[in-house]
């Protein structure tokens, strides 16, 4: 049955040679899916497909190695005192109490951890996220390195990586955490460098295009809405480098709502802040602070999960707000399957 | 003691009086002027700003988010995160044209021409 199917993966990416391997790999997982009535299932695993019976004993541990949940929170912004939220410890901490009912494997923060990169803001948000015990992966924000010395933000949110761009694997999924908020120059918008393209071109290299990558960053990658600058004037040669891929997740923060894009194989996530909102793009006279009633603020803010679902060869991103109680699925997998998704 | 008192408090009107015309003829004798540039919804205001050499530019933070003031090509215009109602000042003495933005917001842009 494996080597059947593989046939079949096989003709189908020949005969579209233009169409990326892995779109085929999760066309074909899809319809196994379909097929899950007479038994077959498709699995990640460590960025190889595989496909078992459904009926094999082993799938549920086979399930339960390849399947996982992270959590993305942002722009928690410590140190701001505005109408907007006089009080964004009181939120991380609302948003961090989300996280825990999540269970996630590891936490994403991306960026404006703290609101004016002041040692004290960075004290109450590294000693806020690390109560949660979680593993913690960062990237800054321009409001986490105001002074001239980005260095303070690395040495003790990333000190394996003082030039802010760094990459690890988990579970099969490959993680790149990227810096787009140093070296701004008049009238541009967020910025990686050349430097830091050629570390991320040297990153990708050796790996499978089959592999699920997973890009965190501050300011969308994507242009969202330039005039405010909310884009970043070299993205576009990082998602040049990422487009061979089968199953790419870009996440940021920096615009403080939720706005999704799916382009081909690359999905691109902006996630809540967990501090106050910002009006949609070009919805206001300029990006700044939404002031909203307590009540309303609680359902502008939040955090995200993101499940790597193995059947899917993809990711799945929820965003939970604060005014409501986050719910769990545990091993849905199966119910689903079963369900006939 | 009362008569006293009451010319006591004349004299003493009479100093601040002086002090506050003196003040600004002491202060015009030095500055030519005092222009503002107000910050808000993430633009200068005005946007390019002419003044005559000698004139001092204060910058003032409206916005709820912070902003800095910085020379586009040097370093002439290096300001602090100016957080809400901050503000920024700078004298210029040598005429020519000043461009700058904000390192935050690079989008932000303005322009002093000092003639």
């Amino acid at each position: 049955m494996v080597s059947d199917d593989d046939t079949i993966f096989d003709k189908q990416r020949s005969d579209n040679p233009r169409q990326p391997a892995m779109a085929m790999a999760r066309r074909e997982a899809l319809r196994c899916l379909a097929w899950s009535g007479v038994g077959v299932v498709w699995m990640m695993r460590g960025g190889v497909p595989r496909v078992f019976a459904a009926s094999d004993p082993t799938l549920p541990a086979q399930i339960k190695r390849s399947d996982f949940v992270f959590a993305q929170i942002s722009d928690s912004h410590i140190g701001f005192n505005k109408e907007a939220n006089p009080d964004p410890g009181g939120t991380l901490q609302a948003a961090l109490d989300q996280v825990r009912t999540i269970r996630p494997a590891f936490l994403l923060h991306t960026g404006d951890v703290s609101h004016l990169s002041k040692p004290e803001e960075f004290d109450t948000a590294a000693q806020l996220i690390g109560s949660t015990r979680l593993e913690t992966h960062y990237v800054p924000g321009e409001h986490d390195v105001l002074n001239d010395d980005p260095n303070l933000f690395f040495k003790r949110f990333s000190p394996q990586a003082p030039q802010g761009w760094y990459s690890f694997d988990y579970r099969g999924v490959h993680f790149i955490a990227l810096t787009n908020v140093l070296n701004f120059k008049a009238g541009g918008l967020g910025h990686l460098g050349a430097e830091q393209l050629r570390w991320l071109d040297d990153d990708l290299r050796d790996k499978s295009t089959s592999m699920p990558i997973v890009v965190f960053t501050h300011i969308p990658l994507w242009n969202v809405y330039a005039d405010w600058g909310w884009a970043t004037d070299d993205g576009e040669q990082a998602l040049a480098l990422l487009r061979r891929f089968g199953s790419v997740t870009i996440l940021n923060g920096h615009i403080h709502q939720v706005i999704q894009k799916v382009e081909g194989n690359v999905v691109f996530h902006s996630a809540m802040s967990t501090a106050y909102p910002q009006p949609a793009p070009g919805k206001a006279a300029g990006p700044g602070p939404l002031k909203l009633s307590a009540e309303q603020l609680r359902s502008a803010l939040g955090v995200s999960d993101i499940s790597v679902a193995a059947r899917k060869a993809a990711l799945t991103i929820r965003d939970h707000t604060l005014d409501r109680p986050v719910t769990v699925t545990t091993d849905s997998f199966f119910d689903s399957i079963f369900a006939g998704d | 003691m009362f008569y006293s008192l009451k010319h006591g408090r004349q004299r003493h009107f009479a100093a601040l009086l002086m002090s506050l015309f003196a003040a600004p003829a002491v202060f015009a004798g030095t500055n030519e002027a005092t222009q503002t540039v107000t910050i808000s919804n993430y633009a200068f205001a005005p946007n390019t700003l002419t003044i005559a050499a000698g004139s001092k530019v204060v910058w003032v933070n409206r916005d709820d988010d912070p902003h800095t003031v910085k020379s586009t090509t040097d370093d002439v215009l290096k300001s602090p995160a100016l957080d809400t109602n901050d503000q920024f000042a700078f004298m210029f003495t040598k005429p020519g044209t000043y461009r700058y933005f904000c390192t935050l917001h690079p989008h932000m842009q303005g322009e002093i021409i000092v003639r």
